[in-house]
């Protein structure tokens, strides 16, 4: 090829020959899916960090974002959707099913694309072959089982009946193995005008416009500019209303690195092209106050009038009288702990589609929140919410952050504003310093026990880092203090906690709201009081822990259903082992010493003393169809299966027969947002619900009164058969209704809570979920660096509603944890790509083995119990406590890096 | 535009034309042009025969311009190659090895960058081929600081001759905070033959310690000799480093961690002699 002109790139893809014209330098992932709509190659970073976007050249995997389009010329390109119709694609798209190894699926495809060329080679290990593609949701070791399996040929389907407690397949399963699901970035066309946000290069700057008009008139091929003055109603969102602060647009001043300031809505040739230092902008960097202290001191500027000394808020709960407690106390330990941000990291950054439908509002979009995403567009659009629709799009995971408007209403306004359709997709770099991160938390605890080993009063006071906007700081500073005692028996307990406004991104929610940071303290300073006491650390914690009718920290008392007494003694055993394995191991010298610790949470399912209703809706058609519009967002995690598994229980029908409809504020009602652990028991309960509604009416309809009477849906007709009985339901001539059906039910359920006073006391949760956790660790004690050797999970859900799907979420919440403990530390300006902000990989994550403990809650869908953030609670203080013990230090901030933990044992032995 | 040769010839005059960047891999080209399309012509040298694989040499060996890590891994090479062998499989991922080249790992000059420490080992120098015809340096001379090579414009690294290594045998060993995709906090190779159970020649080089790997020349003669180099490695052995502090690791952490890493990589290498 010569310079002059770029002749048509050729190639094979997946079969077929293509024939491309391309820009100079187009990548191949850019050119697969907007040229040849292969937008089952997923882009997570466009940096090579991730391998989402992994396909084969020549059989050989890459990463096609790294990969010149014209470097493809005369090859063979495979991508996942070729590739599943293979000998080796087919065995793992069934093996992955079956294990639940694609969770939110946007890694799917390059995990699969890896796995095809490791089968087909032979050559090295799994992990080996799959270590360049990052999982954000699974913790691997079900991608590393669905690999084993798949290569030793044999895949048998999971046969589960879909009966709650069995294991069945995600019912939207079959797209993410293939990748045909539509993520956010997947649903445009490639003409589509596109959307780029203008963001602040500083934490904090003063700034001013140049000539807008100017540009937007003389830039061949912009279609609008957008800034605050374009906010047509409030230029103002949050997601608690009472602490709303975040403008769409800033004005004047950005208060944070990577907030928005306007944006450009361009053509694609031009959006390809363009670069932020074109924009007329002129910006003036002003003191940045970046951490709590500083922002708290005198004089520093001021974040949010109103908010002084940059404190948003303070939670707050006391009962007994923890000083007089603690001055009892025989023993007491103190420390001050320190956690830093901690980035989602879900492999698929914010992106989605919006149009102008019938002269309504259409968002298409990854969240986990579709009508607080309609509450937010209503208010800055000014429009009428019956003029709006939310559509979820896939979400390529979300973990909290994805709750938090990010896209939308720059989607919405460039919609209007060019009064047709546009596309958004976030880089990875803007993702990470403009959504909301986990709150770093400074906290200084002290706890007290008397001479028996009985706790004797507990003193927690936390500040956390809430960045530059409340998100969800209030959430997080009221739900620290309520969970801070872990799930123990403390009769005399202060707790506080702070969120304060900094010049950082907003802190906002992220797996377990505050929970995982506070547990780290209590934990650890729990082995550190065990250890003073000459207790066995698991024995000083069962001797404490919560039981039935005993009071919670704000007084809430449970008559059943607490089940942390039950996850300790199914740790026994394993303790037992461990502490017998790595005194054998430390006994035989060396610079590796091992090290088991365990610890324990426990999670409030649903908001803290709020309603949190949600509603599931199921209709039957004419034809006999039986369609569920299950509107819980499923992140990953597994809603549409389990939702679908408690109606499908409650209905006494077969799971495998409902037709889903998904999230959609137009047709299915809200389930609330995917939050707080409540979907499982808040959506759960509504779906049971449901079912029993149309259950009733259906059996009505044919006299029966049977509890183990089975439905099935006919042609035409409700079977329902009653042991050697069957009776049909003809629905010809039944009324129809407006959505099409002739037997419909729609539920709500709000979990019952009551408002807690000014000492936290009242009852905030309907039901907490509790785990323990047990890990191993070694130490190298030259190196400082630390391998997790195993993992052994108690978590007690209630009822499995599909166990697979259990070990799914504890895998995943222990790979989170283990990141967080480890190597997970987001500093802004600094760590804001996945090459210098470090999640595991695959070779990181030791074997887990899972204790599914069901205690059944009297509030539960079946007794079932929520469970996604309960997983992440302990794994970092289990972690930490094994460290300690490998190593004699006492860690107090994490992550534990190599530096940081080398220096703690330098320090040690120089004591 | 554009350019996509196939002779080196031809990439060298491609190479004149005013601000073309030269892509190979890409796996650094593309990170570090950022998401927006490339606006400068492009010299793409994965197609150039000459340069392409590795092949024998009547006194050693050549690494071509153009061989990827993989080429390296799956190449039939002498011991000597061991620690560069095992640098390969630490780049990054499959995915980066597959496309990375080991003479883009040098010119992107990072202070981490996996290939050079072993290559310092080798003795390995660089063929650059421009208009007025080809000259050699050997690899410390090329590399001149962090992003700074001697590479002048509309010249290309064709290739990399390594002597040939004998009986040496050699190591490689990277400490990063996870499993794959790391950046290293610090790394060592280690090239060495053992005659009767003693060090006769050696060859250390530290990477991520300084703004450009470094041999350690005072210990490599202090070694020369030893049967058994555990608690061998001074302070004053290291003091050409000059560590720095960053998100993976403060200077002080990685001057401490480096001599266990020179000591474990000295006595695998000497267990396989």
């Amino acid at each position: 090829m010569d310079g002059s002109a770029v002749p048509m790139i050729r190639f094979s893809l997946n079969g077929s020959d293509i024939g491309l014209d391309v820009e100079t330098g187009e990548r191949l992932s850019a050119s697969l899916r907007e040229r040849c709509g292969a937008k089952d190659v997923k882009i997570g970073c466009n940096a090579g960090d991730c391998g989402a976007c992994t396909v084969l050249v020549d059989g050989e995997p890459v990463c096609a974002c790294l990969t010149a389009t014209a470097q493809a010329a005369g090859r063979v390109v495979e991508t996942v959707s070729g590739l599943i119709a293979s000998v080796e694609g087919r065995a793992l798209g069934e093996a992955f099913q079956n294990h639940g190894a694609a969770q939110c699926g946007i890694c799917t495809p390059g995990m699969i694309v890896s796995a095809v060329a490791w089968m087909r080679s032979g050559e090295g290990s799994v992990e080996d072959a799959l270590g360049g593609v990052l999982c954000r949701c699974t913790g691997y070791r079900k991608i590393l089982d669905a690999v084993a399996e798949a290569a030793a040929g044999g895949v048998e389907p999971l046969n589960g009946s879909g009966a709650m407690g069995t294991s069945i397949r995600r019912l939207d399963g079959a797209d993410k193995v293939s990748g045909r699901e539509q993520f956010g970035d997947d649903v445009a066309g490639a003409d589509v005008a596109v959307v780029h946000v203008i963001r602040s290069p500083f934490a904090r700057a003063a700034f001013r416009f140049g000539d807008l008009e100017g540009f937007r008139t003389h830039t061949d091929g912009v279609l609008a500019v957008l800034t605050a003055a374009d906010v047509k109603g409030r230029n103002c969102f949050g997601v608690i209303p009472p602490f709303a602060d975040q403008p769409v647009f800033a004005v004047d001043e950005a208060r944070f690195r990577g907030e928005a300031v306007a944006a450009v809505v361009g053509t694609p040739d031009l959006m390809a092209r363009f670069k932020d230092g074109d924009f007329p902008l002129m910006w003036e960097e002003l003191p940045a106050v970046m951490e709590p202290e500083d922002a708290m001191a005198k004089g520093a500027p001021e974040l949010h009038s109103g908010r002084a000394n940059n404190v948003m808020i303070t939670g707050f709960v006391a009962c007994g009288d923890s000083a007089a407690a603690l001055d009892a106390a025989t023993v007491q330990v103190a420390g001050t702990f320190e956690t830093g941000f901690v980035e989602h990291a879900y492999i698929e950054p914010e992106a989605g589609f919006a149009d102008i439908v019938d002269g309504r509002v259409e968002v298409h979009a990854c969240t986990q929140a579709p009508v607080m995403d309609l509450d937010s567009l209503e208010e800055i659009l000014a429009l009428d919410r019956s003029q709006i629709r939310v559509v979820p799009t896939g979400v390529g995971g979300g973990f909290g952050s994805k709750l938090d408007i990010s896209v939308q209403p720059f989607l919405a306004m460039a919609a209007q504003a060019i009064n047709g359709p546009v596309r958004i997709n976030y880089s990875r770099g803007e993702s990470m310093q403009s959504t909301t991160k986990r709150h770093p938390a400074k906290m200084s605890v002290q706890i007290g026990a008397d001479v028996d080993g009985m706790l004797s009063g507990m003193r927690f006071d936390g500040v956390f880092n809430t960045g530059a906007y409340a998100s969800w700081g209030p959430t997080v500073a009221n739900r620290v203090p309520v969970h801070a005692s872990g799930p123990y028996h403390v009769k005399d307990y202060r707790a506080e906690a702070v969120g304060v406004h900094t010049h950082c991104p907003p802190s906002g929610a992220f797996r377990g709201f505050g929970v995982p940071q506070a547990a780290i303290a209590q934990e650890v300073l729990f082995d550190e009081l065990a250890a003073k006491l000459g207790l066995d650390p698991l024995e000083f914690r069962v001797r404490n822990a919560l039981k039935n009718g005993m009071p919670t920290v704000c007084g809430q008392v449970f008559e059943q259903g607490v089940g942390i007494g039950a996850c300790f003694e199914a740790l026994r055993d394993a303790w037992k082992n461990a502490l017998v394995e790595v005194e054998e191991f430390n006994a035989k010298g060396g610079v590796v010493r091992r090290g088991v610790g365990i610890a324990a949470g426990w999670y409030g399912c649903g908001n803290t003393s709020l309603p949190n209703p949600s509603t599931i809706k199921v209709g039957v058609r004419l034809d006999g169809q039986f369609v569920l519009h299950q509107g819980a967002m499923d992140i990953g995690q597994g809603a549409n299966t389990v939702i679908s598994q408690i109606f499908a229980q409650a209905l006494g029908f077969d799971v495998h027969d409902l037709e889903l409809i998904g999230a959609d504020t137009d047709v299915t009602p809200d389930a609330g947002k995917t939050s707080a652990s409540r979907q499982t028991f808040v959506s759960g309960n509504a779906a049971r619900l449901s079912g029993l509604a149309l259950r009733a009416e259906i059996l009505r309809r044919c006299n029966v009164e049977s509890a183990s009477a089975r439905i099935a849906a006919g042609d035409g007709v409700v079977i329902v058969t009653d042991g050697a009985a069957v009776h049909k339901v003809a629905l010809a001539g039944l009324d129809v209704d407006g959505d099409g059906y002739v037997l419909r039910s729609e539920e709500s359920y709000d979990p019952p809570t009551k408002p807690l006073d000014q000492n936290g006391q009242g009852v905030p949760y309907a039901q907490f979920g509790y785990a323990a956790h047990l890990a191993i660790v070694d130490v190298d004690m030259e190196l400082g660096t630390v391998t997790p050797v195993r993992f052994v999970a108690a978590h007690d859900v209630g009822h499995a509603v599909n166990p697979m799907l259990v070990e799914g979420q504890v895998h995943g919440g222990i790979a989170q944890g283990l990141g967080m403990a480890l190597m997970e530390e987001f500093i802004p300006g600094r760590t804001e790509n996945l090459h210098d902000y470090l999640i595991p990989t695959i070779g990181d994550i030791p074997p887990i083995e899972t204790l599914i403990v069901e205690e059944p809650d009297a509030h539960g869908p079946f007794g079932a119990k929520g469970l996604g953030e309960h997983v992440l609670i302990p794994t970092a203080p289990a972690l930490i406590n094994a460290i300690n013990m490998a190593a004699g230090v006492q860690m107090r901030r994490v992550p534990v890096t190599p530096a940081r933990l080398r220096a703690a044992i330098l320090e040690a032995e120089n004591d | 535009m554009y350019f996509q040769p196939t002779t080196l010839s031809q990439a060298v005059r491609d190479a004149q034309v005013e601000g073309v960047r030269i892509l190979a891999g890409g796996t650094d080209f593309y990170p570090s042009h950022g998401d927006v399309l490339p606006d400068f012509p492009i010299l793409d040298i994965s197609r150039v025969d000459e340069i392409s694989g590795i092949n024998r040499t009547d006194t050693g060996w050549r690494i071509g311009g153009g061989a990827t890590w993989t080429d390296v891994i799956r190449a039939d090479l002498p011991r000597g190659f061991d620690g560069l062998k095992a640098a390969a499989r630490e780049v990054g991922s499959v995915q980066i090895q597959n496309m990375g080249t080991v003479a883009g790992n040098l010119c992107n000059a990072s202070p981490a960058a996996d290939g050079v420490p072993p290559l310092l080992t080798l003795n390995a120098e660089v063929e650059l081929v421009g208009p007025d015809g080809a000259r050699r340096l050997p690899l410390e001379k090329f590399l001149l600081g962090v992003r700074k090579t001697a590479l002048t414009p509309g010249e290309i690294l064709a290739g990399l001759h390594v002597p040939d290594t004998g009986q040496a045998v050699s190591g490689f060993s990277k400490l990063g905070s996870r499993k794959y995709l790391v950046i290293s906090i610090a790394m060592v190779a280690v090239y060495l033959i053992v005659e009767d159970g003693a060090i006769s020649d050696l060859r250390v080089a530290v990477g991520a310690c300084s703004p450009v790997a470094q041999r350690l020349p005072m210990l490599e003669a202090d070694l020369r000799g030893a049967r058994d180099v555990r608690g061998c490695v001074m302070p004053m052995h290291l003091s050409d480093l000059s560590p720095i502090d960053d998100v993976r690791g403060s200077g002080e952490y990685r001057l401490d961690v480096v001599v266990p890493l020179i000591e474990r990589a000295l006595i695998a290498a000497m267990e396989q002699a």
